[in-house]
């Protein structure tokens, strides 16, 4: 099954390659990684999809915990949660057919950001299912190039507790 | 708060590990660290040991860190001095030995280039460290060896490297002591949960086949004073992993030796049979367990370990708690409502034991290793501090040496690294000053880092090399007669051996070889007199000599080998 992880981890050299290098040397799947800035200066946010059954997550989630710059790891399978990926797709078209792909785009609520005589680029956002919906359908057209940029989640707003008691040093 | 000063990278350095207490580094100098040197010529509070070989350094520290409890200090400088530092880097990390590691490195703005003597040891070593740092800017050098100190030694210890770039040793800036720092990703979980904690006691004590299974984890925290109360108490079978040796009297009645593919038959028999498994700083590692599926079936599982990684790791476990061993033994022994009532458990453990003991047989007038180890545990009355290499004569050791004390068997468990012994000895010397250290190695492993035997004579180190002489790579000769079709293929040393005396002669050690039985006693008592220096012994035993009993790779208990079925023509 499919788990999708976020971790708050510090914003110092050789951090996110930690992170990745763990998933290679313990041979844990790694389908997407993204990160991003937080709210917080020096905290970044990897949101990472993995798969495997309860004791493989179980010792994911350990093993990420494990690492000194992560300051914390959450299992969002468990929660409510809000995901979204963004793909941009660029297709090849022939004469007539730029208003079907235009309603294929309407109908997945994305956007053209790219248009040319002889393709057109869309934006399409939305959970990762909804992305793969659109790469199904598009796909007779000819894609030529695709760019997607993982996923990325949040537990929904009222589950978060203050204050973040987590990420309060430990002091020497 | 104490007023700064300017002080350069290379007087930090020295100022941080003052500190931390340190009082010896094991190094080597080099082009990346010639400034910290160039300060190491008028430093007098701590010893710096020059070695012949970095991995040797590594080891060393392991073997001082392994020894006392305390962290081992390496100093090397970059590119070929940071990656020989690898091997004993990795096994520090597969025993969780705390060892700090400063690397040089090449300048900050030729990091990347190519550049002269430049390895990415970060890269190379992260899979093989707790945490690394490369530091980039010196006011963060003070704040970052606190942290190695801290990351190294505290919870489930580990080596740290740090990587120390030529500009950063080099540069100065305002100097404080960082007597606060935060590391917010870091909270090792020291007190058990108290809940869990009952529940155990309960268990164990409603137990009818109950096993302690202790691991390096007891040694390391200092708790085997706890769990020789606990266990004395409450009359429990204590088996032990290859890193637990020592955390139980070995002469205790209710020791019952290691467990696992060389363990002990009636260790393994009630490991098969016990209904309570207390599993204690331990792993369940492939070479204790054997075939998962069939390991301690029947028995509810208790795993206390400090790492929450480990549970659930290799065999799925019906009660963790995850503390400080030394903590949740005090409060297990507190919670027993009542003392386990077991005596028919015992009666089956001591009739597995009159079963199969271990024993070995000279009939042939051939010296064999468990016949030495078997005096030597007799002339120093199981007090000796062994450093143990990697092989057939490891596991004679683990079966033949009835340690009495914690700390006093130090060996590559997780790793299997070939080559430590000779190094770990002379490092554990430089930490232990009132026990016997000897280091015992085949005839392969000693010549692995064999050049370490300068570092002990230039250091007057009074380690007793004996070198245990099959003519063989042991370990895997006894697979390939096993397994492999009795194709003896490389490992047959005899030929190219050369002559160890006269090694330890060139070199002003007092050496001496035998292959009779009846001059063991002699020269074992002989170097066990030698206090100003290092001493040798070759004992050239029967080449053909097994490990028994032995849980084939993968195997279950089950299939557990007790001797060799139909004697072969020998070599």
């Amino acid at each position: 099954m499919k788990h999708t992880i976020s971790i708050l981890v510090e914003n110092s050299f050789g951090a996110f390659d930690r992170v990745a290098t763990m998933f290679s040397a313990k041979g844990f799947n790694l389908h997407s990684l993204t990160i991003g800035e937080t709210e917080i200066r020096d905290i970044s946010r990897m949101t990472i999809v993995t798969s495997g059954d309860d004791q493989i997550i179980g010792q994911v989630v350990k093993q990420l915990n494990r690492l000194i710059d992560t300051v914390k790891v959450y299992d969002l399978t468990k929660n409510d949660r809000t995901e979204r990926e963004l793909a941009l797709i660029t297709v090849l078209y022939q004469k007539g057919v730029l208003e079907e792909l235009k309603n294929i785009n309407d109908i997945f609520r994305g956007k053209v950001v790219d248009i040319n005589n002889k393709s057109i680029t869309l934006e399409i956002t939305g959970p990762p299912a909804k992305i793969n919906a659109a790469v199904n359908v598009l796909l007779p057209y000819g894609i030529k190039e695709m760019a997607r940029s993982g996923t990325v989640a949040l537990k929904r707003g009222d589950q978060i507790k203050q204050p973040r008691k987590e990420l309060e040093s430990t002091k020497l | 708060m104490v007023k700064s000063k300017k002080l350069s990278g290379a007087d930090i350095f020295f100022e941080s590990l003052r500190r931390e207490n340190v009082e010896v580094i094991f190094g080597y100098p080099g082009g990346a660290t010639l400034k910290i040197y160039e300060k190491l010529y008028d430093i007098d509070f701590l010893k710096h040991i020059l070695v012949r070989h970095e991995q040797g350094a590594t080891h060393m520290a392991e073997g001082y860190a392994k020894a006392t409890g305390k962290v081992g200090v390496v100093l090397v400088t970059s590119g070929p001095g940071a990656t020989n530092t690898v091997t004993g880097i990795a096994d520090a990390y597969m025993d969780s030995v705390p060892i700090v590691v400063f690397t040089g490195q090449v300048p900050t703005h030729l990091i990347g280039n190519d550049a002269f003597q430049e390895a990415d040891i970060i890269g190379i070593t992260r899979p093989i460290t707790k945490h690394s740092f490369l530091v980039r800017d010196v006011n963060d050098l003070a704040p970052t060896i606190r942290k190695a100190f801290y990351i190294a030694s505290s919870g489930r210890p580990g080596p740290v490297v740090v990587d120390l770039p030529k500009n950063m040793i080099n540069s100065e800036c305002d100097y404080e002591f960082a007597e606060k720092i935060s590391i917010r990703g870091y909270k090792p979980n020291y007190n058990g949960h108290l809940n869990q904690i009952k529940k155990a006691a309960k268990i164990i004590s409603e137990a009818k086949r109950p096993l302690l299974y202790v691991g390096g984890g007891v040694i390391m925290s200092d708790s085997a004073p706890e769990l020789t109360s606990f266990a004395r108490e409450n009359n429990l079978p204590v088996t032990m992993t290859l890193l637990g040796l020592g955390a139980f009297p070995g002469t205790d009645k209710l020791s019952m030796g290691m467990l696992g593919m060389h363990g002990t038959y009636w260790s393994n028999q009630a490991v098969n049979n016990c209904d309570v498994l207390v599993s204690l700083g331990a792993r369940f590692d492939d070479r204790v367990t054997g075939k998962v599926d069939t390991f301690a079936t029947q028995a509810y599982k208790i795993h206390v370990d400090i790492d929450p990684t480990a549970i659930d790791k290799n065999v799925l476990v019906d009660l963790p708690i995850v503390g400080d061993v030394k903590k949740v033994l005090a409060a297990l022994k507190s919670a027993m409502p009542a003392t386990p009532q077991i005596d028919d458990w015992w009666n089956e453990i001591n009739s597995w034991k009159k079963e199969c003991p271990l024993d070995y047989d000279m009939g042939d007038g051939q010296l064999r290793t468990q016949y030495v180890l078997e005096r030597l545990c007799d002339l120093t009355k199981g007090d000796a501090l062994i450093v143990s290499d990697v092989g057939q004569h490891q596991m004679h050791i683990a079966q033949y040496y009835k340690f009495n004390h914690p700390r006093s068997l130090l060996n590559s468990g997780g790793l299997g690294t070939m080559g430590f012994s000779v190094p770990a000895a002379i490092g554990a010397s430089f930490g232990v000053k009132d026990r016997q250290i000897i280091s015992i190695s085949g005839d392969g492993g000693f010549q692995m880092n064999i050049q370490e035997l300068i570092t002990a004579v230039a250091n007057k180190v009074p380690v007793k090399f004996i070198v245990i002489n099959n003519s063989f790579l042991g370990m895997v000769r006894q697979w390939q007669e096993l397994f492999h079709a009795e194709k003896y293929s490389f490992t047959d040393l005899g030929s190219s051996n050369p002559d160890f005396v006269k090694i330890g002669e060139a070199l002003g050690i007092p050496s001496w070889s035998t292959d009779k039985i009846d001059e063991v006693d002699m020269l074992l008592e002989k170097v066990l007199d030698i206090n100003d220096g290092p001493s040798l012994i070759e004992f050239k035993v029967a080449k053909e000599e097994m490990v028994f009993p032995m849980v084939p790779s993968g195997g279950s208990i089950s299939d557990m080998i007790l001797e060799r079925l139909n004697p072969k023509r020998m070599v």
